[in-house]
């Protein structure tokens, strides 16, 4: 096979611990009461169309796009509308949302619920376009960029590559790699549709090497379609991410402060292809997604296909209950999510994962001071030195953050991870790319 | 040898004189004339440097007055507010002005979310920034308004006036204030604001600032304001408007009455620095703290015939306040 490519700086190798790598997706029943906040895409959230004690059906919009880059949302369950108040997100904030007492699960007609794979394409680019818009797809990989806003390429720019991300480098999570093993077929298809959508000839399908079933699974099934390949890569954290995927697949560099587009790419996420799929030949917007819940003292680590607001308290119960060990429970990967405050939070389209910690592994050490072994340094990703930024951030001289491209950070953690003294980096990382970004905006506002 | 020394300091000496004729003109040609009032009134300001007024610093502040004396012929709308009203009076006298004087204010810490009335149900392990924390999560006890209880504002406090009871998890503010806003400007849930000190350093404040509905927001916290309006109704004075179900006093019309500190169900209303109430009321007034300096009380007792439900962390907290009352 030879030298795997990877990314050029950089990067670490968490212990993968895929504990549910081998358990097939299997499909949740939908909730008692679905919980649907309306910001579930990065940009402005939705404006709900519904009101109180309307009867709704599964796929039927509940709440529009309010701007250039939003995303409507669509009913993941049928019943009558509860009412549209404020719920408890991820990170332990109210926000509106809609909640819906379910009854029965009656679908709209025009999703085609047969399991027969759609291989022709007969929409134009802008009919898929308009499909994906419409149906609120948004970027499955954690971030929730809408994704049509990714396909229309400001004037100037043309993208020649369209690189599907299949890497999965988060530790634990297995949802995406379930996905290839289980709807190869039809993410391929999805890969054509997005294509065609780019107007782009080549798509490279990205997969780490620890899913050596992933890859021969989808060599095989792209060997008919045309100007897809598949593309082996070194295990190497953060290679799912766009810039460090980019720099893998195809050896350019987004220069600071760019879009990919830049450089001709656009990266979509396997689950997005998949979703791809389901919204343009089978007419069904984004309500369920695949969630992998996971732990080491979890009895029965498995991948659930759930609907859009299913609190997580019913996907734990479905993995067969909270072990009594847990400490902390983690709405995404180790290395970049977010520890939840409750378990009612719902299951929204960003989310990949649920991971319960054990209490020995879910404290933080004590912290120690730097002993500049620029470690930080060496598997910064992006070239930085998160020592020195997270220091300034700390003492808040903002006007050398920026200097020294703080906003380049992409938040992996991984400086944090390998930190010998424990020190909290990301966190004044985050911190400081918080407040320069607002200094920056603020200029941008004057000026 | 002696030609040498003597050419020598010829020569310095000519180009000195050049370079002096010279610069004589140059500053003459390009003599900015400042007016010398300013310095005058940069001497009588405090030299704190500390941006309270909204200029970069007591130089920019002088020349701010200065102008606005010279153009406008008053100086209205500029005040320093740590100097306050005595520096102010000597500025005015400086610039030959009337000034008018302004009553001083405070910084209030409108948060009562202390472990008892607002217990945590997770804990947050991270950097001890209050702007990070607040980015990250709602808050160890769920309330997303409540006091994050790491310091940022005492960290931004100049003048040693701001600290965090170890006790309750939530700053304190001394007589020290100066009301230069620098830990309004901190907080990053804009729950400290500067108030009227107000006579003998009395004063009435809601002490929340959660905009949740009722019921959400009594169920995280004892002490929220739940926006009953039981105080508005109260109030004669007009003072008090509920907002998104939170109640604000208006320091301007507040005649510190104290019928909505009375009134309030869930004592999300303070009263800071009064006499203990007679004995026909039977409930304790709020903490005074005779010594050097009056320390803003933090613990109010919870009145005696509440009813709403009498529960663990209730008595604890009247226990707790039976307690700092005898100390």
């Amino acid at each position: 096979m030879g030298i795997l490519k990877t990314f050029a700086l950089g990067g670490v190798h968490p212990k993968e611990n895929k504990l549910s790598a081998n358990a097939a997706i299997e499909v949740l029943d939908p909730p008692k009461q679905a919980f649907i906040p309306l910001g579930q895409n990065l940009g402005a959230p939705s404006k709900p169309v519904v009101a109180r004690g309307e009867e709704v059906k599964t796929g039927q919009l509940l709440a529009e796009a309010s701007g250039f880059i939003s995303t409507p949302i669509h009913s993941p369950v049928s019943g009558k509308v509860f009412k549209i108040d404020n719920i408890l997100n991820a990170s332990g904030y109210k926000q509106l949302g809609i909640i819906i007492n379910v009854e029965g699960d009656e679908w709209m007609e025009d999703i085609d619920r047969s399991e027969d794979i759609v291989t022709n394409i007969d929409y134009s680019s802008e009919e898929i376009i308009d499909k994906i818009k419409k149906a609120g797809l948004v970027g499955m990989g954690g971030a929730t960029f809408p994704t049509y806003v990714k396909l229309m390429p400001p004037p100037g720019t043309k993208a020649e590559y369209l690189i599907i991300n299949g890497v999965e480098c988060e530790p634990y999570l297995t949802s995406d790699h379930r996905m290839m093993l289980e709807k190869g077929r039809e993410i391929v298809v999805g890969t054509q549709l997005l294509m065609k959508a780019l107007k782009v000839d080549k798509a490279i399908i990205g997969i780490e090497n620890n899913k050596p079933d992933a890859i021969s699974h989808l060599t095989e099934l792209v060997k008919n379609a045309e100007g897809i390949s598949v593309q082996a890569l070194k295990v190497q954290y953060p290679q799912g991410g766009e810039k460090q995927l980019i720099k893998a697949t195809v050896n350019r560099e987004v220069p600071s402060g760019k879009l990919p587009i830049s450089v001709g790419c656009v990266v979509q996420n396997v689950g997005t292809a998949f979703a791809v799929y389901e919204a343009v030949q089978k007419n069904k917007p984004l309500f369920e997604r695949v969630v992998t819940v996971t732990g080491k003292d979890v009895k029965k680590p498995s991948n659930f296909l759930v609907r859009i607001g299913t609190p997580v308290q019913q996907l734990i119960d479905a993995a067969e209950g909270l072990p009594e060990s847990t400490a902390k429970i983690i709405n995404g990967g180790p290395m970049m999510g977010k520890a939840i405050s409750s378990t009612e939070v719902p299951i929204v389209k960003g989310s990949s994962g649920i991971l319960i910690m054990k209490e020995e592994e879910a404290h933080r050490k004590t912290e120690s001071a730097c002993i500049r072994c620029s470690k930080c340094t060496y598997v910064c990703p992006m070239g930085l030195e998160p020592f020195l930024l997270s220091r300034v951030s700390r003492v808040g001289k903002f006007d050398i953050a920026e200097k020294e491209m703080i906003m380049d950070c992409i938040e992996c953690g991984s400086c944090q991870y390998t930190c010998p003294a424990n020190i909290p980096l990301l966190d004044y990382l985050r911190l400081g790319k918080n407040k320069t970004g607002a200094i920056i905006r603020s200029r941008g506002k004057t000026a | 040898m002696e030609s040498i020394i003597l050419i020598a300091v010829a020569a310095l000496g000519g180009v000195g004189f050049v370079a002096a004729v010279i610069l004589f003109f140059v500053a003459k040609k390009f003599k900015v004339y400042e007016d010398p009032v300013i310095d005058i009134v940069e001497e009588a300001l405090p030299a704190a440097n500390c941006g309270g007024c909204g200029f970069p610093g007591c130089r920019a502040f002088a020349e701010a007055t200065v102008n606005s004396a010279k153009e406008n012929k008053n100086i209205d709308g500029l005040n320093c507010p740590v100097g306050g009203n005595d520096v102010m009076q000597e500025v005015g006298k400086i610039l030959g002005l009337e000034v008018e004087a302004s009553a001083p204010l405070i910084a209030v810490v409108r948060c009562n979310g202390t472990p008892t009335n607002h217990p945590a149900k997770v804990k947050f392990e991270g950097a001890t920034s209050c702007t990070f924390a607040h980015a990250l999560h709602g808050g160890e006890g769920g309330c997303q308004y409540s006091c994050l209880g790491l310091g940022e504002c005492v960290e931004a406090c100049d003048f040693d006036a701001i600290h965090m009871n170890p006790e309750t998890g939530l700053p304190v503010v001394n007589n020290k204030c100066t009301a230069c806003n620098a830990c309004v400007i901190a907080c990053p849930r804009d729950i400290i604001e500067l108030r009227k000190k107000g006579p003998k350093d009395r004063r009435i404040f809601v002490s929340c600032v959660n905009a949740e509905k009722g019921a959400p927001a009594k169920k995280n916290c004892q002490t929220a304001c739940i926006g009953c309006s039981k105080c508005e109704k109260v109030c004669k004075f007009d003072a008090i408007t509920i907002t998104s179900f939170l109640a604000y006093i208006d320091f301007d019309n507040c005649t510190l009455c104290r019928k909505c500190v009375e009134e309030c169900p869930t004592n999300a209303i303070w009263e800071v620095n009064f006499k203990p109430r007679k004995p026909k009321v039977d409930r304790p007034a709020s903490v005074v703290e005779k010594g050097a300096e009056k320390v803003v009380s933090k613990e109010k007792p919870i009145p005696l015939e509440i009813s709403v439900d009498k529960d663990q962390p209730k008595k604890e907290n009247k226990e707790n306040n039976n307690k700092e009352n005898k100390e």
